[in-house]
């Protein structure tokens, strides 16, 4: 604890500091609160809504949950088939960073029109944007296993599998966790997304009714529980990092 | 019970020829050490033995059976240590055994503290120093299954007195099983004094250069190192080294 405070504090004066010169200038140059609410207000009713819109919220960890639960398998299961097999690797991998450069925006209506309005689409959404990170982090972990090491496992006798589970796949893991961080922050903006598209719950239908009613304060309500609950998935795959990776030197990464 | 028969290798990499036409036996229950200047094959050679590539001709036999090209049949310590630093230690010399079925974790924990790594079963690699990991590997060949051992040069990170003590351990192993060996090392001392026989090996390629007996009797102890004899045998290969320069 005593050190999450010693290397949090700078980060956190920052966003204090940002917070006070927002306040102090809305009130200075008058701005409307329709047109950029003060902090002190998004907060007031970010405390008075909470019984207005925490169902919002629980709906959205439901879909990102689901939704990135989904994307982590498929990305994972895409990543060994690539790895397995170089020459589907090298039919598929340009398709897979092709289905990449499809605008979310666009496709999200269509998936709509081809599945109503059900989890279908919406977890279509969030697994198409969580996929790729995984995936292709996890690639990358696996051909990045060293020479070295897959020549010795190689002279000992193993087995194709034996070289796969034993060496490749715990040689990928730091590499596949930096793509479940990125995956588990574009998870909750593709379930906000996807809400957007016709849902009866969500932060994304939170936010598309507030900004239909000018209520600046609660899209920023909703911009502050999104940015909250990225940093809270975000938070879970630090842990599930920590847990599954204790070999690596203590002190990496840290600034002195 | 394993001899291995070498049999008129040849390997060239990319038309440059580093192993040409060697052949030698290394009987069972012998200890033979490869000498040889570097870059001239030696480790290339164990690649090949291990079945990582194959020769371009010639054959390997071990126990008579052919074992050209065929993976898994010797236990190896590379020039690189090659630990999985994400496993500990024990679990590291147990990845031999643990590919072909049961490892005996309490044999594991024994020979640990034997090489003086007592203590640092949970230790990962990171957390050691070069010449210990070099040790941990080397305890992992020994406790690999296959009973022919091929070492790379397993003792080249250790300061002398260490490597002395490691030598001994070794030769104190070897003998009380007598499991075939083939050791490469740069250190023509080490080299007298663990093995039955000496292969010379020359560079650019590598071919057989001499082959010398060493008839001190065993079990060996460190004495000897310091004897006329031993003396002698230096001078004469270390001749045989320096014409290849
Ligand atoms: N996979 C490879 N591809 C191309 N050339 C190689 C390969 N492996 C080894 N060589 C070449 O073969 C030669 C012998 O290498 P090798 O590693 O067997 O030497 P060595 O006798 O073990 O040397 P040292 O004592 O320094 O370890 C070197 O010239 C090296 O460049
Ligand atoms: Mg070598």
């Amino acid at each position: 604890m005593h050190k999450v405070i010693k290397a949090g504090w700078r980060p956190l004066l920052v966003i204090i500091l940002l917070f006070i010169i927002w306040e102090l200038s809305s009130t200075f140059f008058e701005i409307p609160s329709w047109l950029l609410p003060a902090p002190s207000e998004i907060w007031q009713e970010g405390v008075a809504g909470w019984p207005n819109y925490h169902h919002h919220i629980w709906s959205t960890i439901q879909l990102t949950v689901i939704g990135f639960s989904i994307g982590c398998i498929v990305g994972l299961m895409v990543a060994i088939a690539l790895h397995l097999m170089p020459r589907v690797r090298e039919a598929f991998y340009p398709l897979m960073i092709l289905s990449q450069n499809i605008p979310i925006i666009v496709l999200a209506p269509l998936l709509v029109i081809w599945f109503g309005f059900g989890m279908m689409p919406k977890i279509i959404v969030i697994t198409l944007v969580c996929f790729f990170p995984i995936a292709v982090s996890a690639v990358d972990g696996f051909r990045q296993t060293s020479q070295e090491l897959i020549h010795y496992m190689k002279m000992a006798g193993a087995s194709k599998g034996q070289i796969f589970l034993k060496l490749e796949l715990p040689h990928a893991l730091p590499s596949l966790f930096s793509g479940l961080k990125i995956s588990a922050t574009y998870s909750v903006m593709g379930a906000v997304i996807s809400e957007w598209l016709g849902a009866n719950r969500g932060i994304g239908v939170y936010m598309t009714l507030a900004s239909s009613s000018f209520r600046t304060d609660r899209v920023f309500v909703a911009i502050f529980m999104i940015m909250i609950l990225c940093m809270l998935f975000f938070l879970v795959i630090i842990s599930l990092e920590k847990l599954f990776i204790k070999w690596r030197p203590k002190g990496e990464g840290n600034s002195k | 019970m394993s001899q291995l028969i070498v049999e008129n290798i040849r390997k060239s990499f990319h038309k440059k020829t580093v192993l040409d036409d060697i052949s030698f036996t290394v009987e069972d229950g012998e200890f033979v050490s490869l000498l040889g200047p570097s870059g001239s094959g030696k480790s290339t050679l164990f690649h090949l033995i291990g079945g990582l590539y194959e020769p371009d001709s010639g054959d390997f036999y071990l126990d008579g059976k052919k074992i050209t090209g065929k993976r898994g049949s010797i236990s190896y310590t590379p020039q690189s240590p090659s630990l999985f630093p994400w496993r500990t230690v024990l679990k590291n010399i147990m990845l031999g055994s643990e590919l072909f079925g049961k490892p005996d974790e309490q044999e594991a924990r024994v020979m640990l503290e034997k090489a003086g790594l007592g203590g640092y079963e949970n230790a990962y690699p990171h957390q050691l120093s070069g010449g210990m990991r070099q040790r941990v590997a080397f305890v992992r060949s020994l406790l690999s299954p296959q009973s022919f051992i091929c070492l790379d040069e397993p003792f080249s990170a250790l300061d002398e007195l260490t490597r002395l003590e490691m030598q001994k351990w070794l030769l104190a192993i070897w003998g009380q099983n007598r499991r075939s060996v083939l050791f490469i090392t740069h250190s023509i001392e080490e080299a007298i004094f663990l093995s039955d026989r000496i292969i010379v090996l020359s560079s650019n390629p590598a071919t057989l250069k001499r082959e010398f007996k060493i008839p001190f009797p065993r079990p060996r102890e460190e004495d000897i190192l310091l004897t006329e004899e031993f003396l002698k045998w230096k001078k004469e290969i270390y001749q045989e080294l320096k014409v290849l320069q």
